[in-house]
């Protein structure tokens, strides 16, 4: 039924509460794409059988659903248990009649299931007393875990378009802009643009046609929190776009989803249908005669796409080539109309503030970064997954109390945060608070709000060529300074990592990186030589030893880098034949074991795999001279 | 190459025809128009693509500029299965060249190559959300998360 009052909006939510939010033991199944990967949905699926035969839900007042991603990815499929806020981990379909019988019907807890800490090896039967979870504050994120993103309802329960309501019914426009500048709410699509200046600069643009796009885009390889907040609360977005649409005069809109983000793209879908269905989207917005609609662009797959001329140009069925910055969006954007866009995060942090008021999200943060912000921490990272954090906490924090530190318990050499326009910080730069500033001021990025974390076996050289190779890709090839800045670089790097590395090599990318800054039309190519400037700043003696002696210090490169048994400490365990792909080692089982040379690709699987240390990496130019030096005598 | 050519010339006009009604009939539907046929076909068939210029009133030019553009799209006909190998940072640092090589070695193509038997093709991939579980391969729609080398091989097996 639509909802065309303030009185038909509070029934419908006292209605929602009533029905989704149970007396009784709720189940929650996370099908994000993680969990969905590690089976959920059969797990999901048995639940519902399962109850259904034993007529669970009436006898025990059970309700179940499944809902988006918790952001603890690697331990899926999750399940969660309420109102005891019990987390099951990795959890088979084998296990259902179990958590039944055991924990639904009696409160038992299942220790098996539970997350056990791989630092500490404690167990945790609570979901916020997991470290991972402790010490996060979700704005965002605030929903994502919480309600099933296919049902309006549940979201309705769980507060969703409350923020919307106060909007329309009790505030005017000006007043909604000033309360998000009050709010101090920052762009988290990566340059951290003020939103309310924006806001209201598309306000004053004059026009009756106006438009308020989201980019869904999330091109940083390595962030995922924009998939996982429009898969796991698509409402969240919406109703950030509606309220920044009243706001802003605009009746239309679009969202532009990364077509490598097939759920989301189908959550959303179905979350408009529901909005509009209920007099959330669509003309006359809660009675209200606002009227503002939405549709979904899908990506075509490239990352460029993620600026924002580029976005519109994708938008009206062009090639994702970028305008020069002196055309402002807010006059002349899609369509040449005025035109509003933020990321999907910020969109998800309006609701939230409409209803708490801007002071509240301001009381979080640094004094020029307010609020809190969502990060994917992935790499060599015991936890990896999906956190959010007040702007400020220092990186630390977020590598050893929330990601439990290194993986492996290997030393740490860097952490890449801001994907392919940001850089890679060393040790020394732990105790910093991340804010935009900071970030930028050491030579890296917010960006998107990926942290990739590296250990010793990361070499810094290939990592800034990896960038190097994205990025030429990635061009458009609209302007020549990053067309051929990059494929220049790339070439000088590929010498590099295979040995033929000259000196005045890096002198030589130096130079073209500043050509690339100076020259380039937009901040693809301006912002392209960031990896490399971050990792000759942090990290030049590593280049060093690639160019000057041929070696690469984390063993990565291959041409540089050969592999030997150290046969006083092998064990003869037999595990590196097993996982060896060209059958380079020979030896039976307690044996020792021994490399071929000449069959080795140096690819590292098997000291990877050694559990007695006993494989050891050395400069390949090493192996040679010893060659040399054997056969001269 | 023969058995997947052959398929070429007779594309069936009747799946352009439903995707057409779709969209208005204008520039800014293109990009969506070409999803949807590229989805239906597994391509984009050189005969639909000038039904498409056509119909949306764009230039047969700026059609290919499109389709040549974007990643999602390709013009030459996909294997039966699509194998995507996430090159993503997070992947990349967890060892998902290894994951390309093995696929490469196995099936001896390359990223963007399809098999002679239009079994499998091969793709890398920017990153596909699932850092958590790096390296990532994607084998048709089943995702494979802490993807090993030496695990590939029963996913890339030859169905009935
Ligand atoms: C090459 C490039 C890629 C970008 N990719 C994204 C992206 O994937 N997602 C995003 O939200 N912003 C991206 N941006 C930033 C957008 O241009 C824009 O600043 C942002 O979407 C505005 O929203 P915000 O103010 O809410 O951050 C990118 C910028 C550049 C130059
Ligand atoms: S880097 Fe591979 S899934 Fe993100």
């Amino acid at each position: 039924m639509r909802i065309e009052s303030r009185q038909q909006f509070d029934t419908a939510v006292a209605a929602a509460r009533d029905t989704r939010l149970s007396k009784g033991r709720e189940v929650w199944v996370c099908c994000g794409t993680g969990c969905l990967a590690n089976g959920s949905k059969a797990v999901a699926q048995a639940f519902d059988d399962r109850i259904r035969e034993d007529g669970l839900q009436a006898s025990l007042g059970l309700y179940h659903k499944t809902t988006g991603c918790h952001g603890f990815c690697e331990r899926g499929p999750l399940v969660v248990i309420q109102p005891e806020g019990l987390l099951y981990t990795r959890v088979r379909v084998s296990d259902v009649p179990e958590i039944l019988d055991r924990t639904v019907r009696n409160g038992e807890v299942i220790p098996r299931l539970l997350y056990k800490d791989p630092a500490t090896r404690q167990s945790y039967a609570k979901y916020d007393e997991i470290p991972f979870y402790k010490h996060q504050i979700r704005v965002s994120m605030r929903n994502i875990g919480r309600i099933d993103p296919e049902d309006l309802d549940d979201a309705l329960a769980h507060g969703a378009y409350a923020g919307l309501a106060k909007a329309l019914f009790q505030m005017t426009p000006d007043q909604v802009i000033a309360e998000i500048e009050a709010s101090g709410l920052r762009g988290r699509g990566g340059a951290g643009f003020v939103t309310a200046r924006k806001w209201k600069a598309c306000r004053k643009a004059r026009g009756d046609r106006k438009f308020v796009l989201c980019n869904g885009d999330e091109g940083d390889p390595g962030a995922f929190k924009d998939r996982s907040i429009m898969e796991g609360d698509p409402h969240g977005v919406l109703e950030g776009m509606i309220i920044g649409a009243y706001a802003i005069g605009a009746h239309e809109g679009y969202l532009y989803v990364r077509d490598e983000y097939p759920l989301a793209v189908v959550n959303v879908q179905k979350a408009i249908e529901a909005a509009r269905e209920r007099g959330l989207l669509g003309t006359n917005i809660l009675g209200t005669g606002f009227a503002f609609d939405l549709r979904i662009s899908r990506g075509g797959g490239a990352f460029v796409c993620g600026e924002s001329s580029a976005l519109m140009r994708s938008i009206e069925g062009r090639t994702g080539e970028p305008r020069a910055k002196y055309v402002h969006a807010s006059d002349k954007g899609l369509f040449d109309l005025p035109t509003n866009l933020n990321n999907v995060e910020t969109w998800a942090d309006v609701g939230a503030i409409i209803v708490n008021g801007g002071a509240w999200f301001a009381g979080w943060g640094t004094e020029r970064s307010k609020g809190t912000k969502a990060f994917s921490l992935v790499g060599k990272v015991k936890n990896t997954g999906l956190i959010e954090l007040p702007m400020g906490t220092t990186l630390r924090h977020i590598l050893y109390d929330i990601g439990g530190g290194m993986l492996k318990d290997r030393p740490f050499k860097a952490v890449q945060t801001g994907g392919p326009s940001g850089g890679c910080l060393p040790a020394d730069k732990l105790d910093l608070p991340v804010d935009y500033e900071i970030l930028s001021e050491n030579g890296s990025m917010m960006g998107s709000g990926g942290m990739i974390v590296m250990d010793d076996r990361t070499c810094m050289v290939d990592v800034a060529r990896y960038f190097l190779k994205f990025l030429s890709e990635e061009s458009c090839g609209k302007c020549v300074p990053c067309r051929e800045g990059l494929k220049q670089m790339l070439l000088i790097f590929d010498d590099i990592v295979s040995g033929r590395g000259k000196t005045g090599d890096v002198e030589r990318i130096e130079r073209l990186c500043q050509g690339m800054q100076l020259g380039s039309l937009c901040e693809l190519g301006k912002s392209a030589p960031n990896p490399v400037l971050s990792t000759l700043r942090y990290f030049r003696a590593e280049y060093e030893a690639h160019v000057g002696r041929k070696a690469c210090p984390a063993g990565m490169c291959r041409d540089l880098t050969a592999y030997e048994i150290v046969q006083e400490s092998c064990t003869g365990c037999h595990q590196c034949p097993k996982v060896c792909p060209t059958e380079a080692i020979s030896g039976g089982a307690k044996m020792k074991h021994v490399i071929d040379q000449a069959k080795c690709i140096s690819c590292g699987a098997c000291f990877d795999v050694c559990p007695e240390d006993c494989i050891r990496f050395f400069p390949r130019a090493e192996a040679k001279e010893a060659a040399h030096a054997n056969a001269d005598h | 190459m023969g058995d997947a050519m052959s398929g070429y010339s007779c594309v069936d006009h009747g799946l352009v025809d439903a995707i057409l009604e779709r969209y208005p009939r204008e520039e800014p539907s293109l990009i969506q128009v070409l999803q949807d046929v590229q989805r239906a076909y597994n391509f984009l068939p050189c005969e639909v693509l000038t039904r498409v210029s056509r119909e949306l009133g764009v230039p047969l030019s700026k059609v290919f500029s499109v389709a040549t553009f974007y990643k999602a799209f390709s013009l030459t006909p996909q294997g039966r299965v699509i194998i995507k190998v996430c090159t993503g940072t997070a992947c990349h640092i967890r060892g998902a060249p290894l994951l390309i090589e093995e696929v490469q070695r196995r099936l001896g193509i390359l990223p963007g190559g399809t098999t002679e038997d239009a079994a499998f093709s091969l793709h890398t991939v920017n990153c596909v959300g699932a850092c958590a579980m790096a390296p990532v391969v994607i084998v048709g729609d089943k995702y494979l998360g802490n993807a090993k080398a030496a695990g590939l091989a029963a996913h890339l097996t030859r169905g009935e």
